[in-house]
């Protein structure tokens, strides 16, 4: 390692940089230098390592994934309150150890604060200001929940307004009081583990409220669930007094509480991609990529839940472990540059699909699957990929449970795409 | 030097039995302005608020422009006020650190009749005595503001119209007052006005106050004030500006502060950078009944978004940081009403609408040029201590962005607020400052700490521990009379 200083900032040389110690990130750098890289560093802003699941007290971390493993895990949360698996805090210590044993370096504490060059980063931490080259750049910067302010919420702006993430801190970090009422708008698995984290810290949760229909919802754990409703406002000063509902028939009501949580609507944690220049891709709002993790830059690797918010951690993870193949044909001189084939654009009403871009290589994602969101549940759909009115493939795809969860698209057709043509457009029939 | 800040309890024995010589009600900009140019003079002064915190009223919530004062009213005595104003305090912007960009304006418009008032705002802003203003044409506009919509025809630049920190301006005035022996007196709410003899006794939420003089400078609250004090000559109806923050990310759309041309219905929606280098979309302009109804509507982010979405269309699908509301002090009157009083030793600082934050050291001292008509004794001035501020500024530097900083404390280099970059140094520091903040929100106001586009995602529940372990430091230290 070569240090040198200029104008305060101690410049180095490292193989690969990764960004971010969540679930991606660790996996990235533990497999990495499982593989014999040499100099593989984890950068994480935070004093701790290991993401949000740092502050996730349910378990279910680490369980196996797959429909049939997850009914199983189902039925067991059901007999005996657990979710299988580990907690998050364990399943972070985990992947903390996994990294460091296999010869990764994780310095906490220390911040990128922008780019210097392609693949070069400014760092502040308290031991001062470093320059950071490396040959390979992951950017493992993962997802936050929108605060009230970026969904639009009108009204007062009382004390008692959380975060999922603010609220897990609040609780399992910090010990700190949080209310006596609660409600919790949204009802994706977020959602009811922050009325699981409120109840453990003595908060009686009056309602989880969501905005699609009943119909389309099981019933879940021990909170009271309100459906076919939008919140409209907030109310109270200093400290909230109220959530203003719409219900679906028109009616309006307030529950009343002084506290809410205000769960999922994840987001990309994408500035650093961003101010970096990447290409974003305007359904996922993170960097653009390929299934290679390629961004628009070459060199520059993303991983996790930067790129689609928000999958499991153990989807996360997976993602680190997948992103260290490409991450080594960079290094050993193999890799095709991505970041020059198609865009897949999807057409309403799907959000976003993951990976968004067509590789040059056909290179394949993960499990052999794309992700895709819709802005509203969809029953039985039938996805059609196309390429400059070429059909590329069809596929019926099991309903998604709404905006919170993926469908799936298989990925067989990537080979047949055009690598010179327009956009792959999916869209549902 | 002792520095007397009180927030809880009965005030201070005021010894001797007259009291304070003058006592300025409300610390927002327009009366912590105030309250620093009487510091100049060995007199006994109080600083009074209902808030826990100054500047945390009307000051709080605007626009944070520092306006040139071109489309004021020719003649009238805000037009001065803000002209004179405009200058002082960006001579202290300079001396002290308060954030401060000259971005300037253009005032863009988008139709045949706006495009023909132009001319006549040019030569309003003449006879404001304003000569660097002058007309461009589409082509010009566009090169210059590339973001912006389709259909604008063309503007009048305003070089001079600069954007400025609402949060470190009466903190400064504050904190330089109180270093130079002003009492502030937080969470103090005044209830009546006895008149007796030579002295005010003034009944606070906090007890008995007794002072020589009154200033009033209570912002929405200043007509209750003044009729405590038996005069009945305004009210304040409260106009209510919803605004819309946008992400950092999206600064870069906007160059100047684009502002609309005025018409019937008022002075319209701008779209502004900030110093902290976000992009600001507002206000509204609703009449309301109730002086504390700061919430915001769906109907009035809904008109800004429609607004927005013309004038930058790109910025309305950039992510929200924050939405808030202020209230303008409206009075009826489209000027500023300075009004002072010789036989109730009184002066009456009302109707300080949106151009407050600019006007401020002029009001200043205009009311203490009233405030000696009154018979106040204004001798052996001197200078007030110099002051440094935080930078809190986007466009100063940073202290996370300072190896030297860091190498003397590494607290410099610990950052909390990510979104923000707030350091843990600076954190501290103002736990530690002359007016300390009590709340989250009142350190925000600080260090920026929390403002970001997480909104305490990430950092919030670590900079509530922080202020709470401060908070309580600092009512330890309270006691002592720090």
């Amino acid at each position: 390692m070569t240090g040198s200083e200029r104008n305060g900032r101690t410049a180095r040389d490292v193989d690969v940089l990764i960004v971010g110690a969540g679930p991606a990130g660790l996996a990235a750098g533990a497999e990495l230098a499982a593989a014999g890289v040499d100099r593989v560093e984890i950068l994480e802003r935070e004093q701790q390592a290991g993401g949000v699941p740092r502050h996730c007290h349910h378990g279910g971390f680490g369980a196996p994934t797959g429909l049939l493993a997850r009914a199983r895990a189902l039925a067991r949360r059901s007999a005996d309150g657990g979710g299988g698996g580990m907690d998050g805090p364990a399943y972070a210590r985990q992947h903390v150890t996994a990294a460091l044993s296999a010869g990764a370096a994780l310095r906490t504490g220390v911040t990128v604060t922008g780019w210097a060059g392609p693949r070069t980063v400014d760092t502040t931490g308290p031991a001062g200001l470093e320059r950071i080259t490396a040959r390979a750049v992951v950017l493992a910067t993962g997802a936050r929940e929108r605060p009230r302010s970026a969904r639009l919420i009108p009204g007062t702006r009382p004390a008692g307004v959380y975060t999922t993430g603010e609220l897990q801190q609040a609780v399992h970090l910090y010990g700190q009081r949080i209310g006596t009422r609660a409600v919790v708008v949204g009802d994706e698995p977020v959602g009811y583990a922050a009325a699981g984290t409120l109840r453990a810290a003595g908060v009686e949760v009056v309602a989880v409220v969501t905005d699609r229909r009943a119909s389309r919802l099981r019933p879940h754990g021990r909170s009271p669930l309100l459906t076919g409703a939008t919140v409209t406002g907030l109310r109270g000063r200093p400290r909230l007094s109220g959530v203003e509902l719409r219900h679906e028939d028109g009616r309006t009501t307030t529950l009343s509480c002084d506290t809410v949580v205000l769960s999922g609507d994840f987001v990309p944690d994408h500035e650093l991609a961003r101010r970096g220049g990447l290409v974003l891709d305007p359904g996922t709002r993170g960097p653009a990529y390929d299934a290679a993790f390629r961004t628009s830059r070459p060199g520059v690797f993303a991983a996790g839940n930067v790129l689609h918010a928000v999958e499991r951690a153990g989807f996360a993870a997976e993602e680190g472990r997948a992103v260290a193949v490409p991450v080594l044909h960079r290094l050993l001189g193999t890799e095709e540059p991505g970041g020059r084939g198609p865009s897949l654009v999807v057409e309403a009403p799907l959000r976003w699909i993951a990976p968004n871009t067509a590789g040059p290589d056909g290179a394949r994602p993960p499990g052999d699957r794309f992700l895709l969101r819709a802005a509203r549940p969809l029953t039985l759909p039938v996805l059609a990929v196309t390429q400059d009115g070429r059909e590329l493939h069809r596929q019926r795809s099991l309903p998604s449970s709404g905006p919170g969860r993926s469908l799936h698209l298989a990925a067989g057709w990537l080979d047949r795409v055009d690598p010179h043509g327009p956009a792959v457009r999916i869209a549902v029939l | 030097m002792t520095h007397t800040l009180t927030t809880a309890g009965p005030l201070p024995a005021q010894d001797p039995c007259d009291g304070y010589d003058v006592t300025v009600v409300g610390a927002g900009v327009v009366g912590a302005a105030i309250a620093r140019e009487l510091a100049r003079y060995p007199l006994r002064i109080a600083l009074v608020d209902a808030a826990d915190d100054v500047g945390s009223g009307t000051s709080k919530a605007n626009t944070a422009i520092l306006h040139t004062g071109f489309d004021a009213v020719p003649g009238s005595l805000e037009a001065r006020l803000v002209r004179e104003g405009y200058a002082l305090l960006a001579d202290y912007a300079g001396e002290t650190g308060i954030p401060l960009e000259r971005v300037g304006a253009l005032l863009v418009a988008w139709d045949g009749d706006q495009l023909a008032t132009l001319p006549g705002l040019l030569d309003k802003a003449v006879r404001n005595g304003y000569h660097a203003a002058r007309l461009i044409g589409a082509d010009e506009l566009r090169a210059r503001e590339p973001r912006l919509g389709p259909g604008a025809l063309g503007a009048l630049e305003v070089p001079d119209e600069s954007i400025i920190c609402p949060w470190t301006t009466p903190l400064a005035y504050a904190t330089q007052a109180v270093r130079a022996g002003v009492h502030l007196h937080l969470n103090c709410r005044v209830n009546s006005v006895d008149q007796g003899g030579d002295v005010h006794t003034l009944t606070t939420s906090r007890g008995p106050l007794r002072t020589r003089h009154v200033v009033n400078a209570a912002g929405l609250h200043a007509d209750e004030i003044d009729r405590m004090l038996g005069n009945d000559v305004f009210t304040v109806t409260p106009r209510r500006g919803q605004l819309i923050v946008y992400d950092k990310l999206a600064r870069d759309l906007v160059g100047h502060i684009l502002l609309p041309v005025p018409g019937p219905g008022g002075k319209g929606v701008l779209v502004a950078p900030t110093v902290f280098g976000n992009v600001l979309l507002g206000p509204t302009a609703e009449e309301l009944d109730d002086r504390t109804d700061t919430a915001s509507t769906a109907e009035g982010l809904r008109l800004l978004r429609e607004k927005g979405r013309r004038i930058v269309p790109r910025l309305v699908d950039e992510e929200v940081t924050a939405v808030y509301a202020g209230l303008r002090a409206a009075t009826g009157q489209e000027d500023y009403r300075i009004q002072e009083y010789p036989a109730l030793r009184y002066v009456a600082v009302g109707g300080i609408r949106s151009t407050g934050l600019t006007a401020s050291l002029a009001i200043a001292r205009h009311v203490v040029e009233l405030l000696a008509a009154t018979g106040l004794e204004l001798t052996g001035p001197r200078d007030l201590p110099p002051l440094t501020m935080p930078g809190l500024g986007e466009a100063s530097p940073r202290p996370y962005l300072s190896a030297a900083l860091i190498a003397g404390d590494p607290a410099y280099g610990s950052i909390v607020c990510h979104c923000e970059q707030v350091t843990l140094g600076e954190i501290r520091d103002a736990l530690a400052s002359t007016i300390p903040p009590c709340s989250v929100d009142g350190l925000r106001r600080r260090t920026r700490a929390r403002g970001g586009r997480c909104q305490g995602f990430h950092c919030g529940a670590a900079v509530r521990a922080l202020v709470e372990e401060g908070t309580a430091a600092n009512g330890d230290d309270e006691e002592a009379h720090r």
